[in-house]
């Protein structure tokens, strides 16, 4: 099961190896967008839009629709969701300790406050 | 030493960030309230470290925290996670105060990954830059909780449902 994610997590970070790319999926998870929108949003002709968004297509991490003559862009049901939890995860997890850090830190400013060391700012 | 006593929520909240940077690399990003120097100090004394690189949220029990900061010193986290006991240890392999800590992470099987943080103050706060190298694409995929954790994901999991609530909380 573990092994399988993975597998799974490994192709989803060569579609994520791209700033670009992470970009679109940013975007995307605020709001859904046509090729159009994310060529102007990123400066992008066209052709090198539907190029990112093809490979994050096939990456299994956005889906797409023609609707007409549009087509629109959405994150993909299910793996991007494994792949952001993972990185939310990740991040929340440092967060954690990290806002524990900031009150160490805290505690430690005070105390050099206290011993008169505090420093202009 | 009580410094859990300030709870109240900051205004603005700092906020990590983390990218993989490369099949290889892990980074996360943070700014600290504080300059660097005390940063730092939380990061190289074992009795200031022991308490914050465990939250409580975490859901573990920190058991024992050795650090010898200096080129060469080795550390000893033991904390136990239900029934069983997990240790992450390593050497520190360059120790630059108040700028730049790097240290090796030899609890996996997997060769471990070198942590290198570095430590940049400006206006008073300082910007965290924690860089995970591990030795190759499989050995950090292998780590699965990453950041030198070497449980699985399904621990992770159970980390972050307590931290999710914890967090829900605030």
């Amino acid at each position: 099961m573990v092994q399988y994610t993975q597998i799974r997590l490994d192709d989803s970070f060569a579609a994520l190896s791209d700033a670009t790319r992470r970009g679109i999926l940013e975007q995307l998870g605020r709001s859904d967008a046509s090729i159009t929108d994310l060529a102007e949003r990123f400066d992008m002709t066209l052709t090198g839009m539907k190029k990112h968004v093809g490979v994050l297509e096939e990456a299994g991490l956005v889906t797409t629709e023609k609707v007409g003559r549009v087509r629109t862009c959405k994150l993909g049901p299910r793996r991007l969701e494994e792949e952001t939890a993972w990185l939310e995860r990740y991040r929340q997890l440092w967060d954690s300790r990290f806002d524990e850090l900031e009150k160490v830190v805290e505690a430690l400013k005070r105390k050099e406050t206290i011993h008169g060391r505090k420093k202009r700012d | 030493m009580d410094a859990r006593r300030e709870t109240e929520p900051t205004p603005m909240k700092n906020r990590a960030t983390v990218e993989r940077k490369s099949e290889r690399e892990i980074v996360v990003t943070r700014t600290i309230n504080g300059p660097a120097r005390l940063v730092f100090e939380a990061f190289s004394k074992a009795e200031l470290l022991k308490q914050w690189w465990l939250p409580k949220s975490f859901g573990l029990t920190l058991l024992s925290c050795e650090a010898d900061v200096r080129a060469g010193g080795r550390y000893r986290l033991v904390f136990s996670h239900g029934a069983s006991t997990m240790e992450f240890y390593g050497r520190y392999i360059e120790v630059t105060p108040h700028s730049r800590l790097v240290w090796t992470n030899e609890e996996g099987d997997d060769g471990g990954a070198v942590t290198t943080v570095t430590f940049e103050e400006k206006g008073g706060k300082t910007l965290l830059v924690m860089h995970d190298l591990y030795p190759s694409k499989e050995a950090l995929d292998a780590s699965g909780a990453q950041g030198g954790m070497s449980e699985t994901l399904d621990q992770l999991d159970e980390f972050v449902a307590t931290l999710g609530a914890s967090l829900g909380r605030s």
